[in-house]
């Protein structure tokens, strides 16, 4: 009998009970909340007469519709007002722990996550959002669904699932100096294609994986659901222990030991098999920066906008004729032409300490482009905006010309007030450049932190390579 | 949830690809707290010609006679025809809600994202997977008023030409939405396994018990 890969250990851990055709109960340990997919969630417990099964599984916070300026002032428009008081409401009903927008841990739910140790190796996690997949960095299997499982989740602490199948992504070799996670996650997606990973879990692994900071392993599993999987994987090892080491919600004393004992054998066997592998050579990746409104409409950043002309699958050719369309961009056009009108740094993908410390590291001492009309910082949480102040951060931006923001999604998705006018450009470390996504008619280019940084000094993309020493 | 057995409905296409759940229901109309009224905003970017804020009345605002949704021939159409990885994105239950509620009752892709996939059956909307010539071949062969009949418990479509078109759906989910089942008392009815893995389960790893 071969080996079990990850994916199949953290499965068999959570089995309530398997059906006669496959489908089981799946028991889930945390379960992360936020207001734009819960109200349903809760007004259906309510309909029903339900409880939650366990309540303080669940944590909940707002950052989807929460302002990253004036704070206590509280929210201006109505609509989202009514959504965070909502969800304030919902969780004193039901007995659900809540960071509310004033307390200094409010952030991004998948950056508090695991910064409380609220997400930790060997869990099953799940939140009403598709990045959810980012808790998967510390060898917990975590995936997002909809608001009817949040009810589901809420009343049973379980959920009805099919096991997917196994995809390893190995990324062998190291990278070069300036490329980073979110260089790798966007040149495997330029590789597989966001349906690629569809119907699978994917196991990220190799030696560029493993050179990664449990930070970097977040943004590359955030972006799983980019590759259409549901959840994304890393192994457990030395550098995942010390992450978890002391956080508040970790195991402490005894539990600690035996939990640690426990989390490193999350891996998968040496002889376990996968449905599917593909390897990737990490000296071929270079900084990429994403030219379409698909995230594997990605390329590097030395290169061109691709002709649809060249591309033989008429479904794709017409995919990138409407991508250009939209884009306001020709085919041929270089990369480091294409001038820029704002600048996002943050989002569930890339808005944790690292990534702020790459970005500064590029600002320093230098001044955003007189093109650029936004160039906004907004970290992922309040305790990385406390530590990144602790560090000087927030001088170098606002020096530089950045605006230095409360924590929140802010312009990733622009549910609240930051957001791109229409035909505004875009350099963003966010997740998706959809039509629309940042703001109607907004064009989005993903790019890393530190790439993100060089852009807004130089008023157009450039090689981040040559920023730094 | 309502329950799906047969439907005979007037087919609309969507020809693209990798449509995902921003362009089915964009961002602004997530900030409702109900579950009902996202239809009038199904599509609204690709729809209309204005931009769409939450609780505008739809009938005033100016539509895109390019989309097809807007076509007077596909009016009342219960079954979408779309191109690969439909649902694409985030995991918005807003976006079958949005479906549904405009009055979709199918959605027939080569393949489709698998969070959207599963939030599809918790509001009986049946999304069918076929075979990406299958699907270019119904493209290929729409005429006005092109309609197909659905058949959940024996698994196939019927063309109006007679031909017979087999899916694959997994027994469970079958079973729930020809039932319309709701799926919380379904699970609730293992409510002592659920009580006995979590003793077995504080034995293995009693942190996760601690009381937070």
């Amino acid at each position: 009998m071969s080996g079990k890969t990850l994916y199949d250990k953290l499965w068999e851990d959570h089995v309530v009970y398997t059906e006669d055709d496959g489908s089981s109960l799946i028991y889930i340990d945390r379960h992360l909340v936020h207001e734009v997919t819960s109200p349903q969630a809760f007004e259906g417990l309510r309909l029903a007469g339900r409880k939650p099964w366990r309540a303080d599984r669940n944590l909940a916070v707002a950052d989807h519709n929460v302002p990253t300026t004036d704070r206590d002032k509280g929210i201006a428009d109505p609509v989202s007002r009514l959504q965070v008081e909502t969800l304030d409401s919902n969780c004193a009903e039901f007995g659900i722990t809540e960071f509310a927008m004033n307390d200094g841990r409010q952030g991004i739910v998948h950056v508090i996550g695991p910064e409380q140790g609220a997400t930790l190796p060997g869990m099953t996690v799940v939140c009403g959002d598709s990045h959810t997949s980012t808790h998967g960095a510390s060898g917990a299997l975590a995936f997002g669904i909809g608001t009817s499982e949040v009810e589901h989740v809420l009343a049973t602490q379980c959920l009805v699932q099919k096991k997917a199948k196994n995809l390893l992504i190995k990324v062998n070799g190291q990278v070069g100096l300036g490329v980073t996670a979110k260089d790798i996650v966007l040149a495997i997606i330029g590789t597989i294609g966001t349906a690629g990973g569809n119907g699978h879990t994917i196991e990220f692994a190799g030696e560029a994986i493993r050179a990664l900071s449990m930070e970097g392993r977040m943004t590359v599993c955030n972006m799983a659901i980019e590759a259409g999987a549901r959840a994304g994987l890393i192994a457990v090892d030395d550098v995942t222990i010390d992450y978890y080491r002391d956080r508040p919600y970790s195991p402490k004393n005894g539990d600690w030991y035996m939990a640690e004992r426990l989390w490193r054998n999350l891996h998968s066997d040496a002889d376990a098999t996968f449905d599917k592998v593909v390897e990737i050579d990490a000296s071929m990746i270079v900084p990429q920066v994403t030219w379409g409104t698909s995230p594997e409409l990605v390329v590097a950043v030395d290169g061109c906008v691709p002709d649809p002309a060249l591309e033989i699958n008429p479904v794709k050719q017409q995919s990138m004729v409407r991508a250009l369309q939209y884009m306001g961009l020709s085919a041929g056009q270089a990369i480091t032409d294409i001038s820029i009108d704002k600048v996002f740094i943050g989002s569930c993908t890339n808005s944790r300490i690292e990534d702020l410390r790459a970005a500064a590291n590029v600002a320093k001492g230098k001044k955003i482009a007189n093109n650029i009309k936004l160039a906004l910082v907004v970290p992922g949480s309040g305790l990385v905006k406390r530590q990144a102040e602790t560090e000087g951060l927030d001088k170098i931006f606002l020096d530089a010309g950045f605006e230095w923001r409360e924590p929140g999604c802010s312009m990733c998705l622009a549910m609240n007030a930051d957001r791109l006018e229409e035909g505004e450009r875009c350099a963003s470390t966010s997740n998706r450049n959809f039509e629309g996504r940042q703001g109607y008619g907004g064009r989005t280019h993903l790019v890393s932190p530190s790439m993100a940084a060089a852009a807004a000094i130089a008023g157009h993309f450039v090689d981040v390579r040559q920023y730094i020493d | 949830m309502q329950a799906f057995t047969l439907l005979d409905g007037l087919v609309a296409p969507l020809d693209r690809a990798n449509v995902d759940t921003d362009a089915i229901i964009p961002k602004q109309f997530l900030k409702s707290i109900r579950r009902a009224g996202f239809g009038p905003y199904l599509f609204d970017e690709w729809r209309y010609l204005d931009h769409g804020e939450p609780g505008m009345d739809c009938a005033g605002r100016p539509l895109n006679p390019d989309f097809f949704l807007n076509k007077p021939a596909y009016k009342g159409a219960e079954i979408l025809l779309a191109r690969e990885n439909f649902g694409c994105g985030s995991s918005r239950e807003h976006a079958p809600w949005a479906l549904e509620d405009f009055g979709f009752r199918a959605i027939i892709a080569p393949s489709f994202a698998d969070i959207f996939y599963n939030n599809c059956f918790k509001n009986g909307l049946l999304p069918i997977v076929l075979a990406a010539e299958i699907v270019d071949g119904l493209f290929q062969g729409l005429s006005e008023g092109y309609r197909l009949r659905i058949d959940l418990n024996a698994q196939q479509i019927i063309t109006p030409d007679g031909k017979t078109i087999r899916f694959d759906i997994d027994g469970n989910r079958k079973y729930r939405l020809l039932n319309g089942l709701d799926d919380i008392g379904l699970s609730l009815q293992h409510a002592d396994k659920i009580a006995a893995y979590e003793i077995e389960r504080a034995k293995r790893a009693p942190w996760l018990f601690v009381k937070q």
